[in-house]
């Protein structure tokens, strides 16, 4: 029996008018990784945040013991002093600085003159780089590497904090499976070194492939804590766990009637990169999507399947774009989003801070935004009339909320993405493109989007669904699609598809560009 | 015992958020009163009340365009002062040098400056230069424009077809001849019963559909609150020489364009560009269009101004408009836009242009001086941004 290193007692947490935890307990012992999980919302942040002293001692009621001590953390240095080091959900790293400048900031190596002593921060920080596997120069901006290295940059830079208990919150969510496979190992191997992680996730294969426990979370109280090898530990012992009730299916049935009429194809569609204008970003591109039928893209990060979307939908990314789209067997040609409204195509953002929702503005803002004019008389908008499509597209999409004049930035990522979808809802289209859209959101409100989709195509509209977790794919679409770094591999029906039939198609395609470039570069010599 | 505590609860954020959403408003007040009993009543004399209105009229126009290039996205534009003074100086050339007919010169002068705003906002709106620079630009370009087309010299306007169209007393004869000017009593009356009538209207269509409204009781005092205003101020008009052409220019843009931003799909755009241009431009919207209106039609409203600036001062020279700009962006933040974009009110607009005012009238009638009033001024801009900025924070916005 290993030695308790951290335990959080009775941990009751209030912000104004709601209990956000309410007697809450952890138990982790050195050396394991314990996952912590729950539905958007159940109180994982928070509680991570009265740990590492975000929520100084006092905010809050309950006892948190480390190594056996009492600890009164005032803020996040008071924290990271003792070797509790968080890494949050979105990066903090500062694009325009290099990798060694983010990884000392605020904690800058001085020389005795009080400069600051590049040469051995750049030594420390390639030092750092290595233990987590991370092959680049200390120099390079952060700009210039991917989301998976820069995870990585994150954790290099917790090493350099001398950490003993890491925390992670949700390191893989903006990762693709490969890196996030990578980073989970490495996670593995630090914890035979005997460090210490609490990690978030809302995905639970990754819980099952690295956790040793699994404590859950439901309306801020703990439920159970799950060991490995002791306890049931698989997905659907989880599920049950986190919602309450066990969800035999995760995914809705839906009667498959798929009309023989296509409704949308795009014939050798080809984008370039908006900036490097040589580099081809989708190349000679072809699918078709039937009335009535979800149809999947599936890839890894990278592949091209947000720009091919992007590029179809009014030209909203890339240069050079050349290629035929035909909507309803007639061709068209959609130069904006504008036109690509009008021809009733949708296209919902995997980004939906960024690219899809106004978070200042309210939820009857958002929804009729994209087609005001279906609220106006002669440009005057009905104000009357707006809030009753509002409340109606509101009702449709089941989103939580008190008023609809609620501003979006306030409610949860489920419901943010049900505010989003009803304001595409309400442009009445007949095909939607869905760029990852349960990202980010929790169990209950994933398959209240999936009832959405069933509900859609059942009235006869085409849906094509980007998605990077696979399980989704295979239990939504009826076909599939495979991209690769700008290239469709293959069509593959989904009941005849498996997860490693598809992950096959792809590393067997990037294994052969590989080996074509390195061939290549030979030649050259 | 637990319900009392709600129910305290639930009154006090009332009250904040009462307190929040008419702060200025309530400032507003304040500072009027506290200059009212410091100068002794002299504030409200009758002409004091009717130059306040014709002193920042200007301000008034400004401020309206300024906000919808602020709503943007917290851009504002630079060289309004500058484009007044090139502006104006036109007027002035062709009337009085030129001896041009004044209706022509307006309309040139007013084309003038829609195409000093189409230049800019072209820049701005379809080539992305920062508005900053774009206007910055603008600011020294139009300024020499100005001077050169000046001659370095202060050129009188004394056209009276041409003051009458921008400065003179509406004055109906028979009716306005004695110490009383009926007709600005008439008008006042008239708006009042419409204000009043117009909220009847609204709920009882309202009830009718069914939709959700307020209390009667808060409709009809907030009805007769501004009726009550507009009856006084119209009075107070009467006592001396009546409603001004200015005034009746200043009301009617402030008016138009707080329709334009409450009430059209057009309007609407302005507030979806300044809280997130990409959502914006996703949704089908043309986002450079967006900010190409926005500067052009602030270049037609600041020559707008330069007529009437040249009409109500009589001259144009060189100095013309300097730091005006100023004074409309101050209006507008004082008034609650965001210096982010996407937020903001004409009503807030106009209340942060009086605010303003009537600090530079009071302590002008007190004999403080300029300096001063620059301190001042200065100030509340700052505490203005300051409160919105930690209210909101506190309410949980920010």
């Amino acid at each position: 029996m290993s030695k308790v290193i951290l335990e959080m007692r009775s941990i009751t947490k209030e912000f104004p008018g709601v209990k956000a935890l309410d007697n809450v307990n952890l138990k982790v012992e050195e050396g394991e990784i314990h996952a912590l999980i729950g539905e958007n919302g159940a109180g994982k942040s928070t509680l991570m945040n009265v740990l590492s002293g975000t929520y100084p001692y006092g905010s809050y009621s309950g006892e948190i013991y480390y190594n056996g001590k009492l600890c009164k953390f005032k803020n996040q240095r008071d924290s990271e002093a003792v070797g509790i080091v968080i890494i949050h959900q979105e990066l903090a790293l500062i694009p325009l600085l290099s990798i060694g400048e983010n990884m000392f900031l605020g904690n800058e190596i001085k020389n005795k003159f009080g400069c600051i002593d590049w040469n051995k921060t750049y030594y420390e920080a390639e030092r750092h780089m290595q233990q987590v596997g991370l092959n680049e120069s200390a120099q390079t901006l952060v700009k210039d590497i991917g989301t998976g290295k820069q995870q990585l940059v994150e954790i290099a830079k917790a090493f350099s904090k001398d950490v003993k208990l890491l925390i992670l919150d949700e390191p893989t969510s903006s990762l693709n499976d490969e890196d996030a496979k990578m980073l989970l190992d490495l996670l593995i191997e630090f914890k035979k070194n005997g460090l210490t992680s609490i990690i978030i996730t809302h995905k639970l294969n990754e819980i099952i492939y690295c956790a040793d426990k699994a404590t859950i979370i439901r309306d801020g109280s703990t439920i159970e804590t799950l060991v490995k090898g002791v306890d049931e530990f698989s997905e659907d012992r989880i599920i049950k766990g986190m919602v309450g009730r066990s969800m035999e299916d995760r995914y809705p049935h839906r009667e498959h009637n798929v009309s023989s009429e296509v409704s949308l194809e795009v014939r050798n569609w080809t984008v370039h990169h908006p900036l490097y204008s040589e580099r081809v970003v989708d190349d000679n591109i072809s699918f078709c999507v039937h009335k009535g039928e979800v149809v999947g893209f599936s890839g890894l990060q990278g592949a091209g399947r947000t720009e091919l979307a992007m590029s179809i939908f009014g030209h909203s990314y890339g240069t050079g774009i050349s290629g035929e789209v035909y909507i309803n067997g007639k061709k068209v040609n959609l130069k904006s989003p504008e036109d690509a409204i009008h021809h009733k195509l949708a296209y919902i953002t995997e980004d939906r801070k960024t690219n899809g929702l106004i978070l200042d503005e309210s939820i009857r803002f958002n929804t009729t935004l994209a087609r005001i004019d279906k609220v106006c008389h002669n440009g005057i908008i009905d104000r009357d009339k707006e809030v009753k499509v509002a409340e109606d597209i509101k009702e449709e999409m089941g989103t939580k909320t008190p008023t609809i004049e609620q501003h979006v930035g306030n409610l949860s990522g489920g419901n943010q993405q049900k505010a989003l979808l009803g304001k595409w809802i309400f442009t009445e289209p007949d095909i939607l493109i869905m760029d990852e859209p349960t990202r980010g959101i929790d169990v209950g409100a994933k398959y209240e989007i999936y009832c959405l989709i069933n509900d859609m195509v059942s009235r006869g509209k085409s849906v094509v669904m980007i998605s990077s977790e696979l399980p989704e794919l295979l239990g939504m679409c009826d076909r599939i699609y495979v991209m690769n770094e700008g290239h469709l591999l293959a069509e593959v029906n989904a009941a005849d598809a498996t997860q490693e039939s598809i992950m096959g198609y792809i590393i067997r395609d990037t294994a052969n560009n590989n080996a074509g470039t390195s061939a290549a570069s030979a030649a050259k010599v | 015992m637990k319900s009392t505590n709600t129910l305290k609860r639930n009154y006090s954020t009332s009250l904040f958020e009462f307190l929040r959403k008419y702060t200025m408003i309530i400032a507003l007040v304040v500072v009027f009163v506290l200059f009212a009993v410091l100068t002794d009543g002299r504030l409200i004399y009758a002409q004091n009340m009717s130059n306040l209105m014709l002193q920042n009229g200007y301000v008034l126009v400004m401020a309206c365009g300024m906000l919808l290039c602020i709503l943007t996205g917290g851009n504002i534009d630079l060289s309004i002062g500058s484009v007044i003074c090139m502006v104006g100086g036109m007027a002035a050339v062709m009337i009085t040098d030129m001896s041009m007919n004044p209706i022509l010169t307006i309309v040139i002068c007013l084309v003038a400056g829609l195409l000093v705003g189409v230049w800019q906002g072209y820049w701005i709106g379809y080539v992305r230069i920062p508005p900053f620079i774009t206007t910055l630009g603008g600011m020294f370009i139009f300024r020499g424009l100005g001077r050169l087309v000046l001659d370095n010299q202060t050129v009188a306007v004394q056209n009276s077809t041409f003051l009458n169209i921008f400065t003179a007393y509406i004055n109906i004869p028979g009716l306005d001849d004695g110490e009383t000017v009926y007709s600005a009593l008439i008008v006042g009356i008239i708006a009042a019963i419409f204000v009043v009538v117009n909220t009847a209207k609204n709920r009882r269509e309202r009830s009718k559909k069914g939709y959700r409204q307020n209390s009667a009781v808060s409709d009809y005092l907030k009805a007769g609150v501004i009726a009550a205003l507009i009856l006084y101020y119209c009075y107070l008009l009467s006592q001396y020489r009546g409603i001004s052409v200015m005034l009746v220019w200043v009301v009617a843009i402030c008016l138009i364009y707080n329709f334009i931003t409450a009430k059209t799909a057009f309007g609407r755009y302005f507030y979806a560009v300044g809280g997130n241009e990409k959502a914006t431009k996703l949704s089908g919207i043309n986002t450079n269009k967006v900010y190409f209106l926005a500067y052009a039609n602030m270049g037609l409203l600041a020559g707008l101004c330069g007529l009437l600036n040249a009409a109500r001062v009589g001259s144009v020279n060189g100095n013309t408009g300097t730091s005006f700009e100023m004074d409309a962006i101050g209006a507008c933040f004082i008034g609650g836009a965001s210096a982010y974009g996407g937020s903001g009110t004409v009503g807030g607009v106009v209340i942060g242009a009086l605010l303003l005012g009537v600090i530079n009238m009071g302590m002008s009638i007190l004999g403080i001086g300029d300096s001063w009033q620059y301190v001042v001024k200065g100030g509340v801009l700052l505490v203005a941004v300051i409160f919105d900025v930690v209210t909101s924070r506190k309410s949980g916005k920010g």
